[in-house]
């Protein structure tokens, strides 16, 4: 506690003896308890204890006086008085006012023996006040710092009676008190997080464009120049009196030009527009595969004897059409680079919906017609005098006309329940000449055995069975109906290039019936040809009597229709999609197989082996449904069941025409065509007629 | 253009017609172009006989309208080769036979 003044005693005792008995009071009344406490404590503290208080003897001055019980006793009265005793009381000063001596009344009584300036302060001072604040100012900042779990009660046991005074204190201070660590269970942590370095980052900004300019000014510059105006000035004024007329049609133009570019807007730029453009980009985007398509000839062909390659060209793919095959091909025979497509499914769990879709080679990205059907497409046709027309057979067994002139999504002519449809997926549908009354008419056929003729008539589609397919060989026309007929199903026909009544129809059962639009009843010729459905029959475009077919049975057979057995067959060791003889050989053929490979043949050039077999598709899982030659140019198109459409260009070897003699003109035209492929048929006919024989 | 014979009247001519401002070279945009002509005939014509006058105000105005650091040049016959920010000059002859060049460079 500050304390700063000493205590003053009630009795004032000279300041010696006061000493005196205060020392020897103690002394006494000590001795005999230490020596008590020795007696005592002898035997259990032996020796030890004994020096221990030997060291703690009282040394005596020797000139002590030894007084007596009684007289220690006694009590001296002392009176402490403020005057110094040894003060001087006789100083004299010599007072000049009185010119004598003269003695100082006022003695200095206050003598200084020892003098320590404490650093004690009252505790009321303000000094001590402020102290108080300070230090308690930084315990607090202590004490918050640090947590401390052991509890209140706890800790105030282990406080020292200082302490709690303190912290009574503290209390009375009015403040909290605080909070103190636990001194056994706590250590402090500090860590400081890293600091990111500092980046210098400047920049600036370009100067505004500045330009130079000179010219100079006097008098006749300034002359020189208004002359010139006031001349322009003059000739404007005059043509402005002369075609008045003129000039109204230049407003009208503006007014058209400022109505044009109101119009800016992407939304409201006419599709043609839109078309071209989108053309333009890919003229640019794919120029290098149209070059290819133009130019480029395989090189390597001269080097190989007879084989050829396929060099891919351009992708056809739409997006919303991804997951549906292709399951029809068509060239337009009017547009040379338009293509139909007819996406569905052969799966027959997996029937959905269908699309058609018409693409360019001009526009390899994105289709030019879209229509969108409930079911999906099995087959398609493009008429060849109407170009805007297009036959769809469909999985529900419907047959559709669809007109490219009307953007609108639905067909112009469907067939329905009421009018004759399939009740078996349409397999393949033919446009054929149109009718002596100019309607355009087409074949059908489909599963469910029927060749069924439909006609546009107005508004109507028209329809009659050709002929209904049995399966013992005989078509039967109505035979009592005791006995169900049990139908064939008819899955590919075509119609004879010349002949016009002439066709042949493929089944599911493997059977090629040769037949007359004439004879509804009966078969001209039936060819066992294969084991399993047919799914493509050809005639050959130049020469009257050969047609193809191929077969899922891995097989594709060339026949003589006037012969039973097949000239040729081929083995391709995958079932056979498509088959499709080439428009500019009679003897050039190609057939896509479902491991996705074209094989491409030429019967001139090998009778055995195909002359190209390439795999073209990016996966072996695809598989390539239908090929179609381009009426023209040296390309093919594959489909695969992804819905990818293959553009193929045939290398030289492919198309080989006849080796041209040195100073001869090389006769070209369908008769060479079908000269060669006579003088091949009569090369197997012979040996197939001896062994006949 | 010019005949000997009637040199007064031609003189008279001229000051009448050749009155209208005319704008011998700019690249600034339309509007401002338009804005700048008026003003620079405006002052011409406010203090037609002191040109510093003119060119002060034009300066003046300009630097409000536009922002700062416009230059302007006003006088009969001078010549000049300056740097300009591009969009911010005008040149231009008024009056018959006064040439002012406004530009801005800052």
């Amino acid at each position: 506690m500050p304390q700063k003044a000493t205590s003053q005693k009630s009795k004032q005792v000279s300041p010696k003896v006061a000493s005196q008995s205060i020392k020897t009071a103690p002394l006494k009344a000590v001795k005999p308890a230490v020596k008590k406490k020795d007696d005592e404590n002898a035997t259990d503290m032996g020796d030890v204890a004994d020096e221990w208080m030997q060291g703690k003897t009282l040394l005596k001055p020797p000139d002590q006086l030894q007084l007596s019980e009684a007289e220690l006793k006694e009590e001296l009265t002392r009176v402490l008085t403020a005057n110094n005793p040894h003060a001087p009381q006789n100083i004299v000063r010599y007072s000049f006012k009185e010119r004598c001596y003269k003695p100082i009344s006022n003695v200095d009584q206050l003598a200084i023996h020892f003098s320590l300036d404490g650093n004690m302060l009252h505790k009321d001072s303000d000094e001590a006040r402020r102290q108080k604040a300070r230090t308690s100012i930084a315990e607090e900042y202590v004490a918050d710092s640090t947590a401390v779990d052991g509890s209140e009660d706890g800790r105030k046991e282990n406080l020292g009676p200082d302490e709690e005074k303190e912290s009574e204190d503290k209390g009375s201070r009015g403040k909290k008190e605080q909070k103190l660590t636990n001194q056994f269970n706590f250590s402090e942590r500090a860590s400081q997080t890293h600091n990111n370095p500092l980046r210098e980052k400047a920049s600036q900004t370009e100067p505004p464009p500045r330009a130079n300019f000179s010219a100079t000014t006097n008098q006749w510059e300034i002359y020189d120049y208004y002359i010139v105006e006031l001349q322009k000035q003059e000739r404007t004024k005059e043509k402005q009196k002369a075609p008045p007329v003129k000039k109204e049609d230049e407003k009208s133009k503006k007014k058209q030009s400022t109505t044009e570019s109101q119009s800016d807007d992407i939304t409201k730029v006419s599709p043609k527009v839109v078309q071209i453009l989108e053309r333009m980009v890919n003229q640019n985007r794919f120029d290098d595969i149209a070059q290819d398509f133009k130019y480029f000839e395989d090189a390597s062909d001269e080097f190989r004897e007879q084989e050829g390659t396929l060099l891919p060209l351009w992708k056809f793919q739409y997006e919303k059409a991804k997951k549906l095959a292709v399951t029809a091909l068509c060239w337009s025979q009017v547009y040379k680079d338009l293509f139909a497509v007819g996406h569905g499914s052969y799966d027959f769990t997996k029937q959905g919906h269908g699309m058609l879709l018409f693409y360019s080679l001009k526009n390899s990205t994105y289709p030019e017609f879209i229509f969108k059907t409930d079911s999906g497409i099995m087959c398609l046709d493009i008429h060849v005098g109407h170009p805007h027309l297009v036959a769809v057979g469909f999985y529900d067994g419907s047959v559709a006309v669809y007109n490219m002139k009307e953007m609108g999504s639905q067909p112009i002519h469907k067939s329905t329940a009421m009018t004759g449809k399939h009740t078996d997926p349409v397999w393949q549908v033919k446009w054929q000449k149109d009718d002596m009354d100019n309607h355009p008419n087409f074949f059908s056929v489909s599963s469910d055995g029927r060749v069924t003729s439909w006609t546009l008539v107005k508004n109507e589609l028209m329809y009659m069975d050709v002929i209904k397919l049995s399966v013992d060989g005989v078509a039967l026309e109505g035979q009592g109906d005791d006995q169900l007929p049990t139908m064939a199903c008819g899955t590919s026909f075509d119609f004879h290039k010349q002949i016009d009544y002439l066709y042949i129809v493929g089944t599911a059962e493997g059977k090629i019936h040769k037949c007359s639009k004439a004879y509804s009843s009966q078969f001209l010729e039936t060819y066992n040809a294969h084991n399993m459905a047919v799914d493509a029959v050809r005639w050959n475009h130049f020469h009257p009597k050969v047609f193809i077919s191929c077969s899922a049975d891995w097989t594709v057979k060339i026949w003589d229709q006037t012969i039973n057995t097949p000239m040729f067959t081929f083995d391709l060791n995958a079932p056979v999609g498509d088959v499709a003889w080439a428009p500019y050989s009679s003897t050039v053929f190609a057939a896509v197989t479902t491991d996705g490979k074209v094989h491409v043949f030429d019967l001139n050039v090998n009778k055995y082996k195909a002359i190209c077999e390439q795999l073209v598709v990016a996966k072996k899982k695809n598989k390539l449904t239908h090929v179609e030659f381009n009426p023209v140019h040296p390309i093919i198109i594959v489909g695969d069941d992804r819905g990818y459409v293959t553009c193929l260009k045939v290398s030289p070897n492919l198309r080989k025409m006849p080796k041209e003699k040195k100073g001869q003109d090389v006769p070209k035209g369908p008769e060479v065509e079908v000269a060669k492929m006579e003088k091949i048929l009569s090369l197997l006919r012979e040996p197939t007629s001896a062994v006949k024989k | 253009m010019a005949e000997p014979t009637e040199p007064k009247k031609e003189e008279a001519d001229y000051k009448r017609v050749h009155s209208f401002p005319l704008i011998r070279h700019t690249d600034m945009p339309e509007e401002m172009r338009v804005e700048t002509m008026e003003l620079c005939v405006t002052a011409c014509e406010k203090f037609a006989t002191n040109n510093e006058n003119a060119a002060k105000m034009i300066k003046e105005t300009m630097d409000k309208k536009f922002g700062s650091s416009w230059h302007v040049v006003i006088g009969e016959g001078f010549g000049f080769e300056i740097t300009h920010e591009v969009k911010n000059l005008l040149y231009m002859f008024f009056g018959g036979s006064l040439a002012v060049c406004v530009w801005k460079c800052s």
